[in-house]
């Protein structure tokens, strides 16, 4: 099957400064994808070459296997839902849920038709007469969705849309646009600096920071085998220890933990000598005697869990999390503990 | 200390009263006399609408009309010019990017507001006769379309500049022309902007005496020219009415542009 986006060593530069450096990713058709990182780190840049509001300055951008780099936004068969929504303000809602459809060149009868249907999906049919000013900022981003896919788009646009909403609304968005996402079948592109939104809704993720994909995977891969250190601590928290590699072997690695103890753990293909070793704080227990040494500074009580803020011996500052729970016991401030580290749950990074 | 209001501040009421009094006391006192029914322009003889009926049917009368018809048909030309280049304009300044001589352009766009008029009415003589225009109604048209370029320009750059570029994206994200995108939603979100803009020119262009009176030639008058004429023989009671008909209609101009403008505020 033919991949619905293909890029290609796409750059973008503005004047001396360089927003993308040479980017490459492939997008599966009727897949949720999405570009996550902090602002500034080209996610949006590359959105916006993909819709046809910027210039690609290097490199190829393929849809199911068409070249549109040079094509207008009008000739692209994608459409995008923006930031702002950017609703037409002097049209009711139902014109702008048909505006596409008119461009196209489709009846009356039929886009009126079609866009009461969108309007119907996204449950804003008794809104239909209204101006975009007189819909809540949850409902305005309904219409814009109903745009968007009123033209039965081959790729759907989303830029950070849901940033603008409250967090209860948010939320239930999130599973509204997956469940629309499957329903429809079209493939979406989300871009957004959310690390939450960005695991609970997508098939897949590139990380993004700088203006490079720094990792592509499924939300579990980059969360639980992140490649560096930027991955690893933009998405959710970790603890980054610094370790000395002894020996690699076999894909295994075996590196001295601070404090001494040595640990056994997957190599991604780095050398002997000093690194980065990541361990979600969820993923170490406490025992008595464990791989590692640490002092409780403070615990904080977070409801579903408790937040352990321990330093190792040499001063390394270490969070862990413990689940709220009888059988889990909660460490005094002051207390020395020993640390268990989950096997497979601590990963050597390249830096 | 608590802010007080600046109606308490010391002497308000007195600083007040008086800047009204010398700004409007002479119009008020124009309007007033407008409706006098005697010939001096100086003693009251009671209320009556003579010299209204004066200005439409008296000697003067086919002067004024020829003057009037030449103003409202050269307000109109341009202003419509000027509101079609001021737009061309501000897109060429708010929407093309940053192109080199930007700000030169700017500057150009908005130099005839701070270039002393009688220095633009004397240049424009002078150009027109080294170009070999002969002063008349083409004369002052060009000029007219000159000088309301930035006043139209303001209103519609202020304008365009409140309008987000993602609507005209939105717009070619749905398929639209870039011609599309622009007269079915760029151009209805500018109307407020372009419709003020267009009212300010008119009114300016009607309004317009320095620039008119030099390049205007024997023969050819405009309704200021054509009043400032009539007062050079002695000031008639026919002079406030036709200037109080002016006045009303500068009056309705503007607040139309004003309203026009607070609308489209609330609409964005």
């Amino acid at each position: 099957m033919t991949d619905a986006v293909e890029i290609r060593n796409a750059v973008k530069r503005y004047g001396n400064v360089t927003a993308l450096h040479g980017v490459s990713l492939t997008i599966r058709d009727n897949e949720f994808f999405t570009l996550l990182g902090p602002s500034g780190c080209g996610k949006t840049t590359l959105l916006r070459m993909i819709a046809g509001f910027e210039d690609v300055t290097e490199g190829e951008i393929r849809l199911f296997g068409q070249n549109i780099a040079n094509l207008e936004p009008n000739h692209r068969p994608v459409n995008t839902v923006f930031q702002h929504y950017a609703l037409f303000p002097h049209m009711s809602v139902i014109d702008n849920v048909a505006f596409g459809l008119k461009m196209q060149k489709v009846a009356q009868d039929a886009r009126r038709k079609r866009a009461a249907e969108m309007l119907e999906m996204v449950h804003l049919s008794a809104f239909a007469d209204r101006l975009p000013a007189q819909l809540s900022g949850g409902q305005q981003q309904r219409v814009a969705l109903a745009r968007a896919l009123a033209p039965s788009p081959k790729v759907l646009l989303l830029d950070e849309p849901l940033s603008a909403l409250d967090l209860k609304l948010r939320q239930a968005m999130r599973v509204e646009l997956k469940q629309l996402q499957e329903d429809t079948g079209i493939t979406f592109i989300f871009v957004t600096h959310d690390q939450e939104e960005a695991l609970t809704m997508s098939d897949r993720i590139a990380v993004m920071s700088a203006g490079h994909v720094q990792q592509i995977g499924t939300a579990q891969e980059i969360y639980e085998a992140p490649v560096n250190r930027f991955v690893a601590d933009f998405i959710g928290e970790t603890n980054l220890l610094p370790v000395e590699v002894l020996s690699v072997r076999d894909g295994r690695a075996e590196v001295t933990l601070p404090g001494g103890h040595r640990l056994q753990v997957a190599a991604a293909g780095q050398g002997i000598g000093k690194h980065h070793l990541s361990i979600r704080p969820e993923r170490m227990a406490l025992t008595e005697a464990g791989d590692l040494q640490a002092v409780v500074d403070r615990v904080v009580y977070l409801g579903t869990d408790r937040q352990v803020i321990a330093r190792l011996e040499d001063g390394t500052p270490l969070h862990l999390r413990l689940q709220n729970s009888d059988r889990v016991a909660v460490p005094a401030p002051g207390k020395r503990v020993g640390l268990a580290v989950e096997a497979g749950a601590a990963r050597l990074l390249a830096d | 200390m608590a802010l007080r209001n600046v109606r308490h501040y010391p002497g308000f009421l007195a600083m007040t009263v008086a800047c009204l009094v010398i700004l409007y006391a002479p119009l008020l006192v124009v309007m007033a006399y407008s409706f006098n029914d005697s010939t001096s322009i100086t003693n009251w003889g009671g209320v009556s609408l003579r010299w209204y009926t004066d200005v439409f049917t008296g000697p003067e009368a086919p002067r004024f009309k020829a003057a009037a018809w030449n103003s409202l048909t050269i307000a109109v030309i341009a202003a419509t010019s000027a509101t079609a280049i001021a737009t061309a304009a501000a897109l060429a300044m708010l929407r093309a990017g940053g192109f080199k001589g930007r700000s030169l352009t700017y500057a150009l766009i908005n130099l005839p507001l701070m270039v002393p008029e009688i220095v633009i009415a004397v240049a424009s003589l002078i150009f027109f006769s080294m170009v070999g225009l002969t002063p008349g109604y083409l004369t002052i048209l060009i000029a007219h379309i000159t000088f309301c370029i930035p006043f139209a320009y303001l209103p519609i750059a202020a304008r365009l500049q409140g309008i987000d570029g993602s609507f005209e994206q939105a717009a070619r994200d749905l398929y639209a022309s870039r011609a599309q995108s622009f007269f079915l939603i760029l151009l209805p979100l500018m109307m407020p902007g372009v419709v003020s803009g267009y009212l300010l020119a008119f009114i300016i262009s009607l309004d317009d005496f320095i620039i008119t009176n030099f390049v205007k030639g024997a023969g050819m008058e405009t309704l200021p020219t054509a009043i400032y004429g009539s007062v050079k023989q002695g000031i008639k009671p026919n002079i406030m009415a036709i200037s109080t008909l002016m006045l009303g209609v500068s009056i309705l101009f503007v607040t139309l542009s004003y309203l026009i403008n607070r609308k489209g505020q609330k609409s964005l």
